[in-house]
């Protein structure tokens, strides 16, 4: 765990010299506790305190990376359990697995038919990050080669026999892939195996004490890229053993501070759920069995707004944006930049199939009543916003919608433009269909 | 080595609710439906039972909702036609219980009586032997109309009654108070919010055990990630003591997920969106997920095949 303000002050010289610019040791310890503020700024402090700060400063879940000429898959690096806490920064990667009894041909095709899979959310490209590779018999050597031919994304190969993984590891010159996976049985091999290759390792088992044994074990082989597998019964016991590895990460509790991996597989939805709960509760990586277009994505999207900051909430550009080909007689709805309020309005009027306008306002990234209430969403701004844009120029009707819940702005508007025909909306983005068929 | 492994001890618990009272309790349900009663965070098994696990409710309607999707207009067939019928497929599709939402208008496009409201209520009474929640549709006068009428027809059953909002509350808290019925208190997205309205209902002289928190929540890429924090701080809260936040949470994932164009649309979408009907049953599904992840304790569906998979879910997540 790191350090306290006070456990810090001991570290530092003590002296009250202010050259940190803080007026005390004390002051600027506790801004080191709270991570305001950086040990180089004392100029003063030994080479022994910079290293137990350092240690302690170490991310209480390390992070590892894989990478291959196509990029690199991270995990780890998390320090809360709940996102409100702070945030959760690196999403988990979804991988596909391919079982080397395929065959090299059919492997080959499939891959490139997913690498190629490319869907946009929110103004972003998602895609999956990488592939599994299951030694399952057959030549693993050449499944592996048939992979790479397909994609260049970061690999995980699955397997048990050391000297199969090590053909297939061998084609992988230059990478860092993963290794699954070790357990009692072989780690020393594999260890040896992951270090020749300079691939990550993941320690699978259904016991923590067992699973903490070995991580130390193959630390101290001179591995630290270190993943891990839990083994359950079923959802909730793998939440139960999922929450207490986290837990005891962030207690600082370095034998389990690795990310973890997690295969979701079965038939009747099962896969799906057991990727959304991998996602929601703390996978670093998660291998799902096969691939469908209509399951990714809506994965994909769960990861992204698990994984979006709460404290920055995604903004909008302000602007206008046409919705079902707007044409010069087609309504101007204004709204916030706000993501969720542009989605909500954006989605339904693009449901109800009805063009339209949308004035985007910047409204610093408030909801409509939120901006309204801070001043950030009033006559003024929504004037403004009309006059910076050319929507004045696309439009022979000049009809602007207001929210029903800041109707109130209606009379300033009308003054501040006067050319214009204000209406008012509902309150709800979910009745501007019927309004749209019934009053515009 | 011996791991010390990490448990909470948390002060609070959240309330046991139970829907729908059998002949016992003086009503015609053939089972009642009892949530709530965590003294964890959701699932975590290894420091306290779940006494009782999430349920899963349909959502039906007085009459066929034509603004509904296709793939639900498909999967529910003739049985939408009529509430009572719709109500019978619903228990059949695995429902622990019946959302009957009221229409604001009848089918000859003039507002919905309370006459009809009691007759559609009584029909679906007498269809299914599950609990059933009402909602209005929405509109304060409507709704308390509609309510305060259907309140009074099932006297006894042990209905929830909603949608309870800060806007309106008093007259159905009212009604369900004079009538043996709960409520259901929904909130936009906000902690303190609420809780605010738990209060206020609660004040009113409304027993605690029954009342059901609605957070609102979003649906999988339209906001989720706010109502999942939402009801993760709910029940952090509950759990370290706060009273008033101490409620079984009902969420709406169905109505939310059909939203989204995701699910509602075939045509006119990406390709890579894939199969349709598979992508809207994995939206209402992922979204329910992540809800229960986040402590849902009745989730409220649309699709049949969603069903079978939340309740999949549900099984896994009560595995210790």
């Amino acid at each position: 765990m790191a350090l306290t303000g006070i456990q810090i002050y001991k570290l530092l010289p003590q002296t009250n010299c202010k050259e940190c610019s803080y007026p005390t040791c004390l002051a600027f310890a506790m801004k080191l506790a709270a991570k305001q503020a950086e040990l180089s700024a004392c100029p003063y402090v030994t080479e022994e305190a910079k290293k137990q700060l350092a240690e302690s400063s170490a991310p209480p879940i390390r992070l590892v990376t894989l990478k291959s000429a196509g990029g690199e898959v991270k995990a780890g690096n998390e320090t809360v359990l709940f996102r409100h806490e702070k945030t959760f920064y690196n999403k988990p990667g979804l991988f596909i697995k391919v079982k080397a009894s395929e065959g090299a041909a059919a492997i080959q095709a499939r891959v490139a038919e997913i690498d190629a899979f490319k869907v946009g959310y929110v103004g972003i490209d998602l895609s999956v990050d990488g592939f599994a590779v299951e030694a399952d018999g057959g030549d693993f050597a050449a499944a592996v080669k048939a992979v790479r031919a397909g994609t260049k994304r970061p690999l995980i190969l699955v397997g048990k026999d050391v000297a199969v993984l090590d053909a297939g590891l061998a084609a992988l010159a230059g990478e860092a892939p993963m290794v699954h996976g070790a357990d009692a049985s072989n780690w020393e091999a594999m260890t040896d195996l992951a270090k020749k290759h300079a691939a990550s390792l993941v320690i699978t088992g259904d016991n923590l004490e067992t699973i903490a044994d070995l991580t130390e074990k193959v630390k101290a082989r001179g591995l630290e890229d270190i993943a891990i597998d839990l083994k359950a019964a079923g959802m909730g016991a793998h939440l139960g053993l999922s929450t207490q590895v986290r837990r005891l990460a962030l207690k600082n509790f370095r034998s389990l501070g690795h990310p973890l991996v997690a295969f979701a597989s079965g038939s009747g939805g099962r896969d799906a759920v057991y990727a959304a709960h991998a996602i929601a509760k703390y996978a670093g990586f998660v291998v799902l069995d096969r691939f469908a277009p209509e399951l990714l994505y809506p994965l994909l999207v769960l990861r992204q707004n698990i994984y979006t900051d709460p404290q920055k909430p995604i903004q909008v550009q302000p602007g206008i944006y046409e919705i079902n080909h707007p044409k010069a007689e087609s309504p101007v709805l204004v709204t916030t930049n706000f993501s969720i309020t542009y989605f909500s309005v954006a989605n339904e009027v693009e449901g109800s199939g009805l063009p339209a306008w949308l004035l985007v306002c910047d409204a610093e990234g408030m909801s409509v009543l939120t901006a309204w209430a801070a001043g950030k969403f009033d006559a003024e701004r929504i004037a403004k916003s009309v006059k910076g844009s050319d929507i004045a120029g696309k439009v022979a009707k000049k009809r602007l919608v207001l929210p029903g819940h800041v109707a109130v702005l209606s009379g300033e508007l009308e003054a501040e433009l006067p050319d214009w025909e204000i209406r008012v909306g509902p309150r709800e983005a979910v009745d501007l269909p019927a309004f749209m068929k019934q009053a515009l | 080595m011996p791991i010390d492994i990490p448990k909470d001890k948390w002060p609070g618990k959240i309330r046991t609710v139970t829907l729908g009272a059998t002949a016992a309790d003086g009503g015609s349900r053939a089972t009642a439906v009892t949530v709530g009663g965590g003294m964890s965070l959701p699932y975590m098994h290894f420091e306290n039972p779940t006494p009782n696990r999430p349920v899963v409710a349909i959502e039906i309607k007085d009459r066929k909702p034509e603004d509904w999707s296709q793939l639900l207009k498909k999967a529910w067939g003739d049985a939408m036609n009529d509430p009572a019928s719709w109500a019978k497929a619903a228990e059949a599709a695995g429902a622990d219980l019946v959302v009957l939402a009221l229409s604001v208008n009848g089918a000859d496009g003039k507002p919905n009586t309370a006459a009809a409201a009691v007759a559609a209520v009584k029909a679906v009474l007498a269809a299914t032997g599950l609990p059933l929640v009402v909602l209005g549709p929405g509109q304060v006068d409507l709704d308390n109309e509609l309510l305060v009428a259907v309140a009074e027809a099932a006297k006894g059953e042990k209905l929830a009654l909603g949608i309870c909002e800060d806007k309106n509350y008093r007259t159905i808290v009212a009604t369900a108070m004079a009538n043996g019925h709960l409520v259901t208190a929904r909130a936009p997205m906000d902690v303190n919010l609420s809780k605010q309205l738990n209060i206020l209902i609660s004040d009113m002289g409304m027993p605690t055990d029954r009342i059901l928190m609605d957070p609102t929540t979003g649906a999988l890429g339209y906001g989720i990630e706010y109502g999942y924090s939402v009801m993760e701080r709910l029940r952090l809260a509950a759990l370290q003591g706060d009273s008033m936040t101490q409620f079984p949470m009902i969420v709406t994932p169905g109505f939310e997920a059909w939203k989204a164009k995701e699910s509602k649309v075939g045509e006119g979408v990406p390709e890579a969106w894939g199969d349709w009907q598979e992508r809207a049953v994995n939206w209402e599904t992922l979204t329910s997920v992540a809800l229960l992840e986040s402590g849902a304790d009745i989730l409220v569906l649309r699709h049949p095949e969603s069903v079978k998979r939340v309740r999949l879910a549900i099984d896994e997540l009560m595995t210790a």
